[in-house]
């Protein structure tokens, strides 16, 4: 009962807090949007996006919105069909990143001493460690990453920064008193954890998953587009690669490259907008001043 | 000096991570490819190649896991990286070199330019607050963060270099163009780096300006910066050597984290402009399947990433003073 009223007290003031920001607002309208695609992506498909029938590489028209492909295919549908695995990638890899980073920053906070020496050490390297040549060299090995080892390379990089960050504001909340005192009480570990000290660092570990979904996005389609994904997938990345080998853009079929590359940056547009609000709920002091032009008359 | 101290210790110890996962990779993966490869290489290519393989990897059939490491190791340590399966019989070491100042030249100085230049901004953005700079940027760069790399790069070249023409399409100079140290053949040069230059300084700016900037309003309110105003100093002297110099140190910090994030994305603006640089080079490997070429242009990487992290730990040292003491 008491962890339910703690989530539906979260609930309520996450529901005004997207009545009172715009750039919150703009992020979910984009993100459900997107969502909707996903779950029924033939409404959007007005053609079958692998079929190879249509007159090759025509420009815009009312029945192709973004021409056709070199090989004949259907810009359009394509990028509609493609959002499916952006959006999945994103919210799985942001998931598991942020449990991972969640567990892994909290331990070390907690328990202190040489667990939190050896954890933050292993977060340390994690980061510092360039991420996307070794998903390069990873993927070189694999040859042509299906979705699951995608997800699984770029959650065993991507967990790292979330981790950091959690684990610095674990440690700035660790000894506060009324921690403290629900310790005294005799409340349990997990009691403490879950209910004194993960829900003040709500917003950041909202921000940490949309920071690690928007990196899953980007990484993801920047592998797809080299050809280290699988490129009989439908994505935006794969989409990209075919457009680049294709030399697209030298022949006169620009939107065929430019049109996924617009859709990953509106799912990470979305995301980032969100992420870049919940900043502001975990420091005031980066919410826009409203007043700043009377002040500035006063003085 | 502990400060320091310590993080020499960091880096030897990333060092230490960075080559054991380069070594472990292709034993880990599904049917280890390193077997798997070496099987299929045997009696493909002469002594000196398989040679050069064994290296590469530390596969020695006879040899034990632990003492293919210290192999290995000892050979990667000695600089002995193994020979370029591509570029045979070349080794890897100079192959890479021939990259090297290429990258060095484009990134390395992109990345600081947009460094400084992304700081200033975002400092002066947090100094007037609710100002223009204050109000447009952040929005702005949100949105341009979103894009990938590469994509910003395949728009430039797309408008300036195949719709108006300003720049050349790809590569590092014109390949009719005979390499020498004459001022058109820098001109040419320069003319190749400015698509991609541009291409990872609008990317990575927005990070500095929105790192620094966030700092930067947190420090404005400290009581030593009002001190500083009521004690009537230059607003200039305040913005730069009180509150600016305090606010860096985080983004110092940051600048090494994300130093990582802007190497990955030059990687891919290299491969969009065919650029003769090391990203390029890594790219060309995995698709040659010169994997030993691969490995050491990770290792490469790596180590370069490293020590930009120890040096920015320097200047942290001689910024704050703090860090000098026994913090």
């Amino acid at each position: 009962m008491r962890y339910f009223a703690v989530f539906a007290s979260a609930l309520v003031r996450g529901a005004r807090f997207l009545r009172r920001d715009k750039k919150a607002a703009a992020g979910s309208i984009i993100l459900l949007v997107l969502l909707v695609i996903t779950a029924f992506p033939s409404w959007f498909t007005p053609h079958d996006p692998a079929a190879e029938i249509y007159q090759p590489g025509t420009g815009v028209s009312w029945n192709h919105l973004l021409g056709t492909t070199s090989f004949g295919q259907d810009v359009f549908s394509q990028v509609m069909a493609g959002t499916r695995q952006s959006v999945l990638i994103a919210l799985i890899v942001g998931f598991l990143c942020t449990i991972l980073s969640v567990i892994i920053g909290i331990t070390a906070a907690y328990s202190g001493g040489l667990i939190d020496d050896g954890l933050s050490l292993i977060t340390d390297v994690v980061l510092v460690i360039p991420t996307f040549p070794l998903i390069i060299v990873i993927a070189a090995y694999v040859k042509n990453a299906g979705f699951w080892m995608m997800v699984f390379v770029l959650v065993f990089t991507g967990w790292s920064y979330g981790a950091r960050q959690l684990r610095v504001q674990a440690l700035s909340l660790r000894n506060r008193d009324y921690l403290l005192a629900a310790k005294t009480r005799g409340e349990s570990s997990w009691y403490v954890i879950f209910v004194e000290l993960i829900p003040p660092m709500t917003s950041l570990i909202v921000a940490n998953f949309l920071g690690a979904a928007l990196y899953a996005v980007l990484a993801a389609s920047g592998l797809q587009f080299i050809g280290l994904g699988n490129i009989n997938e439908e994505s935006w990345g794969t989409m990209l690669y075919w457009a680049q080998n294709n030399e697209a853009l030298q022949t006169g079929l620009p939107l065929w490259a430019l049109a996924p590359g617009v859709a990953i940056a509106i799912l990470g547009s979305g995301l980032a907008l969100l992420n870049y609000a919940f900043d502001e709920v975990a420091n005031p002091a980066l919410r826009p001043v409203r007043t700043a032009k009377r002040t500035r008359a006063l003085a | 000096m502990r400060f320091l101290v310590r993080r020499l210790g960091f880096l030897l110890v990333a060092l230490w991570a960075a080559l054991t996962v380069n070594f472990f990779i292709p034993r880990l993966m599904p049917g280890n490819p390193a077997v798997a490869m070496m099987a299929r290489f045997h009696g493909h290519v002469n002594p000196s190649a398989m040679h050069a393989l064994e290296v590469a990897f530390g596969v020695r059939t006879h040899q034990s896991l632990p003492s293919a490491y210290v192999h290995y190791v000892a050979n990667t340590l000695q600089g002995n990286l193994g020979i370029s399966l591509t570029d045979f019989p070349l080794s890897v070491s100079s192959v890479i070199l021939k990259a090297l100042p290429w990258t060095l030249g484009l990134v390395g100085i992109t990345t600081i330019v947009g460094f400084v230049i992304g700081t200033a901004m975002g400092a002066i953005a947090a100094w007037r607050r609710g100002g223009l700079l204050d109000s447009v940027l952040p929005p702005v760069f949100v949105v341009i963060s979103a894009f990938p790399y590469f994509w910003i790069g395949l728009l430039s070249i797309w408008l300036f270099a195949l719709t108006l023409g300003w720049f050349p399409l790809l590569g590092g100079y014109t390949e009719t163009v005979i390499p020498t140290l004459s001022w058109s053949f820098t001109g040419d040069v320069l003319m190749h780096a400015v698509l991609p230059a541009f291409t990872i300084l609008i990317t990575s700016i927005g990070g500095w300006i929105l790192t620094m900037r966030n700092n930067m309003i947190t420090v404005v309110a400290e009581d030593y910066v009002k001190m500083a105003r009521a004690k009537g100093l230059k607003p200039r002297r305040i913005l730069w050597q009180y509150a600016g110099r305090n606010a860096l140190l985080p983004n110092l910090t940051g600048f090494a984290m994300s130093l990582g994030f802007v190497i990955s994305g030059a990687i891919l603006v290299e491969y969009v402009f065919n650029y003769p640089g090391i990203g390029f080079m890594l790219l060309q490997a995995v698709e040659n399947e010169d994997y030993p070429l691969m490995q050491s242009l990770f290792l490469l990487i790596t180590v370069a990433v490293l020590f930009a992290i120890f040096i920015s730990d320097v200047a942290t040292a001689i910024l704050d003073p703090r860090t000098r003491s026994n913090a």
